[in-house]
């Protein structure tokens, strides 16, 4: 192992491109890459690496980008790439395609503002709006876990009980940028980590397959429940995957989500990413105190792991969910997902959103003090709640 | 060889490959008199001629119709259909991975002018700027078919589609000069109705690494509003009357021009498809603008000869 300080993006790029170079003995790697601030460093890393068995194809858009990876893929290689915010919403119909095609590619996205009006900064709006897409998702909060999950989800993508697209993800700047001690891992044990992919339905002389013809409503029915099939097998493989982590890296990558002090805990927030890590010390300072308080930090956001929630929020009365997106006529996304999982299920379960560091804003400990207070002072949820609405918020509700 | 063929050869007709193994099988639901198909079966031929592999990313278009409906397909070579403007980027991924691998074999686009001319302009320029090593098919029946007949921008001036109901105004994209300005290593236009010349054609385009074109003029009985029958008939008189050259440019400098119009009337072309309403062309300015065209072209062939 190789202790290194580097940034989130120098993580995803060293893992992108290793994972890729593991192929070597087999079909080899590629990818279609297009640059997006601030996802750029990672194709660039790429780009700059040694394959021996490997095409980097700079292209003229992100959906071509994704076209260029969907052919390797298709062809049998190892494929993957990066984008972020307007370049993932370019990419969307070929994001789509790759999953119904069943091409195991990685992608990094670095959650970043939609525009307009421009902003660069972290939200996670951009690889949400994917949420119905046939793709794993995936959360990191530190440059280890992109490092980690990255290589994770090659292994998870290209399981044959799986063959699904995975997404990985990290906040802009806030990790993309941020210089942290890393652990990369040098590339003898991501070969051991990472088969030699074999996708079953490459394109071969042999076998001169139609692929993504026309279908007749019945069929596209089996193809839809297929995906779901794959969609619930998706966490007990990713344990698998967890497992194979630590015994050939010797370090646990985590679980589809982690639970913080919930065991007895009356009142859970739900966060991902970096906000989680901002939550974590809030709760440590206020259990301090006497209050009962436990996080969930979601690292899986599709499928939704729903029983791992159930067990985790055993004790919880209250819930309230952390949205660093914003879904224009209902809230926040994850907010929707969180209070469906508690519907029949828990409805002694008080589930109530909140909106908070929109467009980048600075989500400080102030501010998960004031959700945990507005939560604990609720007796009933409510539309989510804008945490820190600074500008044109006059008349709307506010968490004061 | 299949029983069908060995039946043709005996008796007396040319060899027709129509085994399974064929790239386009016998039993599609193309319709009659589509120069898409005729191209298919004679791109089949060549390559089985040239004893080429192939695998082919298909657009949206009327080729990607022609599969029929799962779990039959009338291709006997892999083929993926690819989102609409996406064919020369899925193509290019394929090619890489064939080229790592040491293997052999064409990675061929197979689009209409929809997905060439229009959506697909900007993934197509962007492979052949990058001359990625892909055989670039366009089958230009001019105008969206697949849609029920909407204008492109392959759409001939005043030609009547769904979205141009009083006739198009304006004329056809350069797409050959557009290619040819990429500097590819070779690009080149195909009538159905020059069997021959398609032919070579696509043997010099096999033999040949990097980006080609080939600009097929594919007729669509129905868009055009012509006779089945008169297919062949239409991109000939198309070729003789100079609205619709043969021509091969190299590396987009060295040109060769492959037919000389012989004197006939444009105004024929014209009048044979209902698509167009001839008293309301200006057939002189055609005239003279196919004489211009290929004064051009003759000039050209002649300073920068291939």
């Amino acid at each position: 192992m190789a202790l290194e300080v580097v940034t989130g993006n120098h993580a995803a790029g060293y893992a992108l491109a290793v994972a890729g170079e593991a192929n070597r003995g087999a079909r080899g790697a590629a990818c279609g890459i297009y640059p997006i601030t601030p996802q750029t460093e990672i194709v660039e890393r790429v780009a700059g690496f040694p394959f021996t068995k490997g095409r980097v194809v700079p292209v003229e858009s992100e959906h071509s980008a994704m076209a260029v990876s969907m052919g390797a893929s298709l062809a049998g290689a190892r494929a993957f790439t990066a984008s972020s915010s307007n370049g993932l919403a370019y990419m969307v119909e070929n994001i789509m395609t790759a999953g119904f095609y069943r091409l195991p590619i990685v992608m990094v996205a670095v959650n970043r503002t939609l525009g307009p009006p421009w902003n660069i900064w972290a939200d996670q709006g951009d690889s949400l709006m994917l949420r119905d897409f046939p793709w794993v998702q995936l959360y990191c909060s530190d440059n280890q876990e992109v490092a980690d999950l990255t290589l994770l989800a090659f292994r998870l993508a290209e399981d044959r009980r799986i063959l699904l697209p995975v997404l990985v993800c990290m906040d802009a700047f806030i990790v993309s940028h941020t210089q942290a001690e890393t652990d990369l891992p040098e590339q003898e044990r991501v070969d051991r980590y990472l088969p030699e992919l074999e996708l079953p339905h490459r394109m071969r002389h042999d076998v001169p397959r139609t692929l993504g013809g026309l279908i007749w409503p019945d069929v596209t029915t089996s193809q839809r429940f297929d995906v779901d099939e794959a969609m619930r097998r998706v966490p007990a493989v990713y344990q698998e995957c967890r497992d194979a982590f630590r015994n050939v890296f010797g370090r646990d990558p985590g679980g589809v989500l982690e639970a913080f002090r919930t065991e007895d805990a009356e009142t859970v927030l739900v966060a991902s990413a970096t906000i989680a890590t901002t939550v974590r010390d809030v709760i440590e300072a206020r259990r301090a105190r006497g209050e009962r308080l436990g996080l969930v930090k979601m690292r899986m956001y599709r499928p939704f792991p729903e029983g791992e929630l159930h067990r985790a929020c055993a004790s919880a009365r209250r819930v309230g969910v952390l949205d660093r997106d914003y879904a224009a006529g209902i809230g926040g996304v994850w907010g929707q997902d969180v209070r469906a999982a508690f519907q029949g299920h828990r409805d002694d379960v008080l589930v109530q959103d909140y909106l908070l560091g929109i467009g980048g804003g600075d989500v400080t400990a102030e501010s998960i003090d004031r959700v945990l207070d507005d939560l604990r002072d609720r007796d009933r949820a409510g539309p989510a709640s804008w945490v820190d609405l600074a500008v044109g918020g006059a008349g709307r509700e506010e968490v004061a | 060889m299949s029983a069908v063929t060995e039946g043709a050869l005996a008796a007396g007709f040319p060899s027709i490959p129509c085994s399974e193994e064929c790239l386009l099988r016998p039993g599609n639901t193309n319709c009659g008199g589509c120069g898409m198909s005729i191209g298919l079966t004679m791109l089949g031929r060549a390559l089985e001629e040239a004893g080429e592999a192939c695998m082919m990313a298909i657009p949206a278009c009327c080729g990607a119709v022609t599969a029929g409906a799962f779990p039959t397909t009338s291709y006997g070579v892999p083929v993926v259909n690819t989102t609409f403007a996406s064919s020369a980027a899925v193509a290019s991924g394929l090619a890489a991975i064939r080229d790592l691998n040491g293997e052999s074999g064409q990675v061929v686009c197979w689009a209409g002018d929809g997905g060439t001319y229009d959506i697909g302009m900007a993934t197509l320029s962007a492979a052949a700027e990058r001359d990625e090593d892909i055989l670039y098919i366009c089958y230009d029946n001019e105008i969206y078919g697949n849609t029920g007949g909407q204008r492109s921008s392959a759409t001939p001036a005043g030609a009547r589609t769904t979205t141009t109901p009083s006739g198009k105004r304006e004329g056809k994209k350069d797409i050959v000069g557009i290619m040819a300005a990429h500097g590819i290593p070779y690009t080149a236009t195909l009538s159905i109705a020059h069997p021959e010349d398609f032919r070579e054609k696509l043997l010099r385009a096999f033999g040949i690494r990097g980006m080609r074109f080939l600009l097929i003029h594919s007729p669509c009985p129905t868009g055009w509003k012509s006779e089945p029958g008169d297919s062949v008939a239409l991109v000939r008189l198309a070729v003789r009357s100079g609205l619709f050259p043969l021509l091969e440019v190299f590396d987009g400098e060295r040109w060769r021009l492959n037919a000389e119009p012989d004197g006939s009337d444009p105004a024929e072309y014209f009048r044979r498809q209902r698509r167009f309403r001839p008293d309301e062309l200006d057939l002189d300015a055609i005239r003279a603008a196919c004489r211009a065209r290929h004064e051009r072209l003759r000039t050209l062939a002649a300073t920068f000869p291939a």
